[in-house]
């Protein structure tokens, strides 16, 4: 049956199809679905792991034990993960292995822009690079074949546009294949003796796979008019066939790593101009460069950023659409802390103490912005919590009364524990904040490994923050609830004068969980509001000033109280309307 | 036939996804080549959402490019604004007059324009405001705007009433198939 689905989706029913076992992940934008729609899958067990190295060393188990497993993960989440990848590409696998990554050009919802092509060079790993939802479900499965033909994990690269774009799909029946487990130190134990003796089978294999690239279909030639050729491959294969239809040849790279050569240069010779179309960096036109072969690329298209059909017809010389402009300055309407989120009420307090904040991957890393505008730092996931010790340890007692790194619960179980181990062992007086909302976030309300619950729901282990922080010898850790303005404000204050690291944990569930109850939406009685405007200060999208006077948006105030602890006037009053 | 193309914009957590998902099914039960492409993650905490929805013999691009709609389906006005440079020349706006401020608006940094359907209109756009908040009030549910809209853009295309109606019993949950479905009427019947 042709159905529509998404990019993800359909990779997860690839994957279901080809007998996966085993998936272990963390979230990460634009991956996440991939692993959310295999939990829908009874007969495929799978996990919400701490991180990306965690996930990808269980999958490792699960392959070894002989069953096909997979892990997936956003771009950055692949350098958390290199660890093992760069290994396991010696010791292969038993059952197959697939790992998804995937790309965020353009960085709809990433802090870099960074290409994963680099990843599958270095560690000497195969790259398989579906162009849409069709491509995604059959490179998965193929993904399987050639892990388990050629003794190595292999990379499936998705990008934003194919992970979360619909199209066609047919799905087929699941088959599991199972391999049994055997014993074998000189495959599995990486230690110098064996590893010099597995690099030069990572070489065959790299020469068999160049082979497999030539021959298998996996890259395919669209010969069309031989003016113009092009080589492309995931979303820009689509913009380039937008744009020129069958009036161009194509040569569609399926398979991004080894690349081809014969293949290539048979393409080349047949076409008057050459071009490589690949978004990011320019991996496929310095392989067809290195070959020797006359070719355009980045001198004709960014670097930076997405590709689109225009930017492509205008490079190439296609027709280029043109749209019309108001004359109007049109505002920005950037992310938002939802009205009643949690974080609101903890950033406003370190905004009205001036602290330095160096701050963390998830949703509160907007709290960089204004009105609350207090995060100075955000690198990538757990560094908040590294980096406070080396900040504080330069700039010593100035910087430990007014500095704080905040982390959310799962940012801090993915790598903020290691950073605290670093502050508790060599002794930095640091305070760290974990911003627990008792959930992922960002990615879409994951559950992760302080909740409680695990990906489908069900009751799971559950670490509490407290006992961890003080096992790991934190004397100073305190519980705030961030709807509190004062005790938030008092508690910071204490633990910032403390002359001992110290833990806070600002301990309220996402406002947007199923779970948490709405209370009464606020109104303004415009009696008493004088439009002093001391409510704006907290970034509230609920609030506005119309006519000298606030308002609140009934819609969407979830009635969280902290505008109230603002008024001075008491001008917020319920509407005794329970949603 | 020649790809066609709307875009479906909006605030984040308006709704505009059950619109996309709606014209998804329908379309692909028409028997078209579709595709349809979101963007999720961070833009949807509060920010502009876009999505895109592509149907013809055969579609290639995920996403549609600056003078390329022939519709954009606006949940607000700004929005809609904000997108103009996507419409085709000859295109259809069909838009909510909703007007919700954006940050830097509510901040005092920026000003929200002033008379912007007006201003559309001039632009030489066709323009199809409508208070769909209203209409969805009317029909038993402000979170129906969703479908609002789409009975007023079921004017611009040429699908059969049964088409809509099956999309809409396929996507919406039961327990709100008469509120959708009157929402949808209202949308259609404006005027």
């Amino acid at each position: 049956m042709k159905q529509l689905m998404l990019g993800n989706k359909a990779a997860a029913r690839g994957l279901y199809e080809a007998g996966v076992c085993f998936a272990s992940s963390y979230p990460g934008t634009p991956s996440t679905e991939i692993t959310e729609e295999l939990a829908k899958y009874d007969d495929v067990y799978s996990e919400w792991a701490p991180n990306e190295k965690v996930a990808m060393e269980a999958a490792f188990g699960a392959s070894l034990a002989g069953k096909r497993s997979f892990c997936a993960m956003k771009h950055v989440g692949l350098n958390v993960a290199a660890d093992p990848l760069y290994t396991m590409s010696y010791t292969g696998v038993n059952a197959g292995m697939v790992i998804a990554v995937a790309d965020d050009p353009g960085m709809h919802s990433s802090q870099n822009e960074q290409d994963s092509r680099h990843h599958a060079i270095a560690s000497k790993v195969p790259m398989l690079e579906p162009s849409d939802s069709a491509e995604s479900l059959a490179f998965a499965k193929l993904a399987y074949e050639i892990s388990e033909e050629f003794d190595t994990p292999v990379l499936l690269k998705m990008c934003t546009r194919v992970a979360h774009s619909q199209s066609v799909v047919e799905t087929g029946e699941r088959k599991v294949p199972v391999k049994a487990y055997e014993k074998n130190i000189a495959k599995y134990v990486m230690m110098p003796g064996m590893a010099k003796r597995r690099h030069p089978v990572v070489e065959e294999r790299t020469k068999k796979l160049i082979q497999y690239a030539e021959v298998s279909g996996i890259n395919r030639v669209e010969m069309g008019g031989t003016k113009l050729g092009i080589i492309t491959s995931s979303t820009s294969y689509q913009y380039v066939r937008e744009v020129f239809g069958d009036s161009v040849s194509v040569l569609k790279i399926g398979m991004t790593n080894p690349l081809p050569e014969m293949l290539i240069r048979e393409f080349a010779s047949k076409v008057e101009r050459l071009v490589v179309v690949e978004e990011l960096d320019p991996i496929i036109e310095n392989h067809v460069r290195a070959l020797g072969i006359p070719v355009s690329g980045k001198d004709l298209l960014p670097i930076c950023g997405e590709f689109s059909q225009n930017m492509i017809a205008k490079a190439l010389g296609g027709e280029v659409h043109e749209g019309r402009r108001l004359s109007d300055e049109i505002p920005m309407r950037p992310p938002v802390m939802c009205p009643g989120c949690p974080h609101r009420g903890l950033f406003y307090t370190l905004k009205k103490l001036s602290c330095t904040v160096l701050g963390d991957i998830g949703c509160y890393t907007l709290g960089a912005v204004a009105p609350l505008a207090t995060i100075e730092t955000t690198l990538c996931m757990g560094a908040s919590v590294s980096s406070i010790h080396g900040f504080n340890k330069i700039l010593g007692k100035e910087s430990e009364g007014r500095t704080v790194a905040v982390i959310g619960d799962s940012t801090f179980m993915h790598s903020g524990m290691t950073g605290l181990a670093n502050i508790a062992y060599n002794g930095s007086n640091s305070t760290v904040i974990i911003l627990d909302n008792s959930i992922t976030g960002m990615t879409g309300h994951q559950q992760n490994p302080t909740t409680g619950y695990n990906i489908k729901g069900d009751p799971a282990g559950k670490i509490d923050l407290e006992s961890l922080c003080r096992s790991m010898g934190f004397n100073r850790v305190s519980v705030v609830d961030p709807y509190n303005l004062a005790e938030c404000e008092t508690v910071i204050k204490e633990e910032l004068s403390a002359e001992e690291p110290s833990v806070i944990i600002s301990r309220r569930p996402c406002a947007l969980l199923k779970y948490v109850k709405r209370k009464a939406s606020l109104r303004v009685n415009p009696d008493t509001c004088v439009g002093c405007k001391s409510c704006m200060h907290i970034g509230c999208p609920a609030i506005s000033i119309k006519d000298g006077k606030a308002r609140v948006d009934e819609t969407l105030c979830v009635g969280c109280g902290v505008c109230t602890q603002l008024c001075k006037l008491g001008a917020f009053e319920s509407t005794g309307k329970e949603d | 036939m020649e790809t066609k193309n709307i875009m479906i914009v909006g605030v984040g957590g308006q709704g505009s996804l059950l619109a996309s998902k709606l014209l998804g099914y329908l379309l692909l039960n028409e028997g078209y080549d579709v595709k349809v492409s979101e963007v999720h993650g961070m833009s949807q905490r509060g920010g502009s959402v876009v999505t895109y929805v592509r149907w013809g013999e055969r579609v290639a691009s995920p996403v549609i490019d600056e003078g390329e709609a022939d519709c954009i389906v606006s949940f607000e006005l700004l929005e809609a604004a904000r997108t103009l440079p996507y419409l085709k020349k000859d295109g259809t706006i069909v838009t909510n007059t909703q007007q919700i401020d954006p940050m830097p608006v509510v901040t005092g940094a920026a000003e929200y324009p002033a008379g912007l359907e007006e201003k559309l209109k001039a632009s030489g756009a066709k323009v199809d405001a409508l208070d769909c908040v209203a209409l969805a009030k009317e029909a038993g549910a402000v979170k129906a705007v969703n479908l609002v809209l789409l009975g007023r853009l079921s004017h611009y295309f040429d699908f059969p009433d049964e088409a809509w109606e099956k999309a809409i019993e396929a996507c919406v949950p039961p327990k709100f198939l008469e509120v959708n479905k009157k929402a949808f009427r209202l949308g259609k019947e404006y005027r």
